[in-house]
């Protein structure tokens, strides 16, 4: 198990470095630096600016004083936002994307599950039907849709929540309304699928003979082991969370981090790039590994080693 | 096993507790929105998240707003555009318009620090430091020395500002320069507590350590979500500022903006989308201020066929200008028939540069056609499929698929988008390497040269790879001599070569489309487009 | 006693020797047949019928193109003539409607036939070559399954330029590796599956294992995921379009339409709505099929 697990985590920083180099390469690689504007700069001024931030290095030496920094957790000042720093941004935006994220993962799994249940229970009924199809309006509709019918329905039109902004609880429902809506759909079909794998298996139908009333059935023995698959989608699902929260975040102007993702792209915010990028990276990783340890808790079947291959 | 049972109970329990809390937020949010108390509080969106909010250091239009309502410089602009003394006490120009002779009021920064001369002068040898390397620092050039220092070539104490005591300033400038005290009133001439810089290096990125001498002082600030301002009891002009509290909400999507205006949230934006403005102006909602700015597209005059004057002719006259501001631009903006917009006073008191100049374009298709075919392209045969640049932040789309439809219909011309990223886009504008492409240019100051300069020969905004000697010479001219009739003459004159010439083809000046709610008024918007609620007040 | 080595020679192979005498359900007969038994799968592929005659026949009954201004008719309600209304330049909303169907389904076959290509030849090289290129080649793959793949899509839009080719190669390259993950995998389990190891030791030869036995059976599983990685691919251009990284107009998506109405909410909603509804049933048509597909090539529900 130790063993493993230093391997799994030596893995982890190798792969994060390889995230770290790839982008590096590949946002310097894109057309127009981080100063570009319309008013051109003096010559020497421009000079100046790219001496500051060590944009006149090599790049390849760039490359290593990075390696050198993010190695100490320092990742650098931001290019857009004078005086602040990666760190910065993160330390603020994060919890806040957290936040609503870990109430959508919240509201996705009671609703995934629940809608999940009821279509494996009534499969090829009426139940499972509705069930699936509301499931997936959810992946149905992209987010930018739900949010601005949100933003402008609920907020606007009905004056139930406020459209836009952070910080009181009413602020909250919408965003994480628009955030679930894929989550939702997702769980709803990764359940009903593994519900029915279960469902299927001979200890249920023990259960059954056994005269066992059925929601003891469902609960106890089917949901349990059902509900394992959903670990596979967690991994995944919290970069969805960070990243594709940028729309969400965008549309209803909440200060986290996942609008970063985009925008530090757009205004060529090379340290700010980076930072969000090895932030989602080793979240990623990370919860890839409490996955696999998770699974083990679960599943008695499934044991940690480190043989390779699946 | 019964561990796991407990896990999965645990999460479950959890989950509904926390499912609870969020639909337990949702019964009781209907009071929330409601509730205006009688303080006078105005909330507004400047547009985004500034980028740096010192003064010296910042270019954008939200920048400048907030900065506005948080400093002041020597003078301000009343509403009338024209500046009146406002730290200033006094100032003196000499004959020849070189020296000014500035006394100070004996004003306080919002900290309670004393405002001198000092911090005058290491502000503006902020900006004007080439470590520094400040994207504004070209605002400071007129001072003697001054773009020298910035390149390197002089040392700060040859930079023509010197304090003479801890009241007075005496500047020199390197040309007369008859807007100088407008431009006094612009944010890289705005004064920084320098106590604080030394105490605290990054004073200008939290609320706690924000301090600055104008009608508001900052009181907390979350980044990307809003700012709240409150009046600054230690500006030196306190009893005219009404608001108590303005708050910037930071909200960088106009269309979310605009639905948070209409659900009371906020209480005034600028720049709404163009299907907002159609449904403000319908709903009498929308407000227009002048603003000083030409919406145009750059000619590539280096490669054929645009290097030919008679085909940019043609492509800009056979436009019709009115038709696409009324049906694609929307903005009520005025059509661009010349380049320099109106709202610039010319030499003769009273008169505006721009009706003293006139119209240059005459739109007229059949003239287009005939110019064309002189050019060898009749109906547009053998010509080669133009570029058409763009950059993809903002509304530049639907234009341009508009005149793409025009040329093409009214010409025979086939016309290729290319929508770019803004940083892209600049390099693309910048390297040539397009046919035509879309700009915009808004004035620095309110005069001629702040839109002439910029088409000299080789000038790095330029951008078109047009060149004419007798342009260069007239705005030389303009700028050796503080004698505004032979100023605005040359300026004429240029103005009219370049509009012979058609580097660039002027579509519309721009208008500040804006909404404020009705009771709020004394909000005075200046034609670079920024918003002064130093006077502001609810009714 | 003992026989003698040379008294034994190798028997000339005359016939196939795995060959099923008896007449079978084929994989596909039994597919087929539970597809169809599918109500909601089958409901998704008319709908899907329906909307590809709306993209690609419908342009041919309209009066009108996808790029043509008429600035005397800008944003008109629907009428007659325009059933839909027409946009910001006077433009037909049904008919743009159609040529963006098109395109966005353009966008989804055609990112995923590339996903596919990458994805069988990189999966196969690995299943079947296996060992220690195998492994180097999945660890490649954990790589970029570790990367955001939406950053990078972003990053190299921003890097070859906004654009229908462009999103092609993007989407292209970006997701071929969940085709490679399940073209390996079904391969490897495939390999260790008691029907494989029946022909071998009939004596069947490797191409023919390959062919006859390994791809076929996979094919249901590549179809099951192409299925769904279709919506995938029309969902990511709607988002691109959204961040002004989508196709380079006049030319039209409904991703594009749908980020282009958002502007016009309060005004006239439907041409939010309408793009938004066709997307919607698009990828509830293809996530039917593809869910349908998978419970009809799933073996397991041979019952």
């Amino acid at each position: 198990m130790v063993r493993y697990l230093l391997g799994r985590i030596l893995a982890a920083i190798l792969v994060i470095w390889l995230v770290i180099t790839l982008t590096f390469f590949l946002m310097h690689a894109i057309p127009g630096g981080p100063f570009a504007s319309d008013k051109i700069l003096l010559p020497q001024v421009q000079a100046n600016i790219n001496a500051r931030y060590h944009l006149n290095d090599p790049l390849f030496k760039q490359y290593t004083d990075y390696l050198k920094n993010a190695a100490h957790f320092d990742f650098g000042p931001t290019f857009r936002y004078q005086g602040r720093s990666v760190n910065d941004i993160i330390k603020e935006g994060l919890p806040r994307t957290a936040a609503i994220g870990s109430m959508a993962t919240i509201l996705a799994l009671i609703c995934g599950t629940f809608l999940g249940i009821i279509a494996a229970l009534r499969q090829n009924k009426t139940a499972d039907y509705v069930a699936t199809f509301l499931a997936t309006i959810g992946i149905s509709v992209p987010s930018f849709v739900i949010a601005t019918l949100l933003q402008y329905y609920v907020g606007f039109k009905l004056h139930l929540f406020p459209p836009i902004g952070w910080g009181d609880p009413n602020q909250l429902v919408m965003p994480v309304l628009a955030l679930s809506a894929y989550p939702v759909a997702q769980i709803t079909r990764l359940t009903r699928t593994s519900m029915l794998d279960v469902l299927h298996q001979d200890y249920i139908r023990t259960a059954k003979a056994k005269g066992l009333p059925g929601y003891i059935i469902v609960f106890r023995h089917a949901l349990k082991n059902a509900i394992i698959p959903l670990l596979t989608f967690m991994g995944p699902f919290f970069a969805y969370i960070l990243c594709g929260n940028f729309v969400i975040e965008y549309i209803f102007n909440i200060p986290g981090i996942g609008q970063y993702f985009v925008t530090s792209i757009t205004n060529r915010d090379y340290p700010v790039i980076m930072g969000t990028t090895i932030l989602v990276a080793t979240l990623m990783v990370t919860f890839n590994l409490l996955v696999d340890i998770a699974y083990t808790l679960v599943d008695p079947r499934i044991k940690l080693t480190d043989q390779k291959g699946v | 096993m019964i561990r796991k049972k407990k896990w999965l109970v645990s999460v479950l329990s959890a989950a509904l507790v926390l499912g609870s809390v969020v639909t337990g937020c949702g019964t009781s949010s209907t009071q929330a929105t409601q509730g205006a108390g009688k303080q006078m509080k105005v909330s507004f969106d400047p547009g985004a998240e500034p980028k740096t909010l010192d003064p010296q250091m910042s270019d954008g239009v939200p920048e400048a707003i907030m900065e506005m309502n948080l400093f002041e410089g020597l003078t301000r602009l009343d509403k009338n555009n024209n500046p009146q003394l406002a730290i200033a006490k006094s100032i003196d120009v000499s004959a020849d318009g070189l020296t000014y002779t500035i006394k100070l009021k004996d004003t306080k920064f919002s900290n309670g620090d004393p405002l001198t001369a000092d911090d005058f002068k290491a502000s503006w040898l902020h900006a004007l430091d080439p470590a520094a390397a400040s994207n504004y620092a070209y605002q400071l050039y007129y001072f003697k020395n001054a773009k020298e220092y910035n390149a390197g070539k002089a040392t700060a104490d040859q930079v023509g500002i010197e304090v003479k005591d801890p009241h007075t300033l005496v500047l020199t400038l390197a040309a007369p320069t008859p807007y100088f005290k407008s431009l006094l009133a612009f944010q890289t001439y705005y004064p920084v507590d320098q106590k604080n810089v030394k105490a605290n290096k990054n004073w200008n990125t939290e609320a706690k350590t924000f301090v600055s001498n104008g009608p508001f002082m900052m009181k907390s600030w979350t980044h990307s979500d809003t700012m709240t301002l409150v009046k600054n009891p230690n500006y030196w002009d306190a009893a005219d500022v009404k608001l108590s509290e303005l708050d910037f909400n930071l909200v960088e999507d106009h269309k979310a903006a605009a639905t948070a205006f209409d659900a009371g949230q906020l209480d005034g934006l600028y720049d709404p989308t163009p299907e907002d403005i159609v449904r403000y102006k319908k709903s009498g909602t929308l407000k227009q201020a002048p603003q000083l700015g030409t919406y145009f597209y750059r000619f590539n005059t280096t490669k054929a066929p645009l290097n030919d004057p008679r085909v940019r002719e043609a492509l800009s006259i056979c436009l019709n200008r009115q038709d696409l501001i009324t049906n694609v631009f929307k903005g009520g903006q005025t059509p661009a028939y010349a380049y320099v917009p109106g709202g610039i006073p010319d030499a003769a008191p009273g008169k505006d540069f721009r009706t003293v100049g006139g119209n240059f374009i005459t739109e007229d298709i059949a003239k287009a056609k005939q110019l064309l075919a002189a050019a060898g392209y009749p109906d547009g045969k053998n010509f080669p499929t133009l570029t058409l640049l763009y950059n993809t932040n903002g509304t530049h789309q639907l234009p341009a698929q508009a005149i793409q439809d025009f040329w093409h219909k009214n010409l025979g011309i086939n016309v290729k988008l290319l929508g770019q990223e803004w940083q892209v886009y600049l390099q693309t504008m910048q390297n040539l390497q397009y046919d035509v492409a879309r700009a915009g240019w808004n004035g620095d100051y309110i005069d001629p040269m702040t839109f002439m300069d910029m088409f000299t020969t080789g000038n790095g905004e330029n951008q078109t790879g047009w060149s004419n000697a007798q342009y260069d010479k007239d705005i030389q001219t303009a700028k050796n001599t503080a004698d505004q009739a032979v100023r605005m003459k040359a300026m004429h004159d240029a103005e009219n070569i370049l509009m012979k010439e058609n580097p660039i083809m002027p579509i519309y000046f721009y208008v500040q489309n804006y909404v404020m709610k009705d009771n709020i008024k004394g909000v005075l918007v200046n034609p670079m487009g920024d918003f002064d609620f130093k006077t502001a007040y609810l009714q | 006693m003992s026989l003698p080595l040379d008294s034994f020679t190798p028997l000339q192979r005359t016939q196939k020797t795995d060959a099923i005498n008896r007449p079978s359900t084929t994989l596909w007969q039994d597919a087929r047949r539970r597809f169809k038994k599918n109500p909601l799968a089958m409901g998704g592929l008319i709908v899907l019928i329906l909307i590809c005659l709306f993209g690609f026949v419908g342009p041919f009954f309209s009066h009108f193109n996808y790029y043509s201004n008429d600035l005397s008719h800008t944003l008109n309600p629907p009428s007659w003539v325009h059933p839909f209304g027409t946009d910001e330049l006077g433009r037909d909303i049904l008919t743009r409607a159609m040529y963006g169907t098109q395109i966005s389904l353009a966008i989804g076959f055609g990112s995923v036939l590339i996903n596919l290509t990458i994805g069988i030849i990189y999966g196969g090289i690995s299943g079947y070559v296996g060992g220690r290129i195998d492994n180097l080649m999945q660890r490649f793959i954990d790589i970029i399954f570790s990367v955001p793949d939406m950053l990078y899509v972003i990053l190299l839009m921003v890097l070859l330029g906004s654009g229908l080719r462009n999103i092609f190669i993007v989407l292209g390259i970006e997701y071929w590796v969940t085709m490679a993950r399940i073209v390996r995998g079904q391969i490897l389990t495939m390999r260790e599956q008691e029907f494989v190891l029946a022909a071998r030791t009939l004596g069947a030869s490797t191409p023919r294992i390959l062919f006859k036995h390994l791809l076929p059976n996979t094919v249901g599983q590549i179809i099951v995921v192409s299925a769904l990685q279709i919506p995938a691919a029309i969902f990511m251009e709607a988002f691109l379009s959204f961040i002004g990284l989508g196709v380079q107009p006049p030319l039209v998506s409904l991703g594009y339409m749908a980020a282009e109405g958002r502007g016009n909410i309060p005004g006239y909603a439907f041409a939010l709505i309408f793009p938004a509804a066709l997307i919607a049933i698009l990828m509830l048509a293809f996530n039917f099929i593809g869910d349908g597909l998978r419970d009809a090539f799933d073996p397991k529900m041979r019952k």
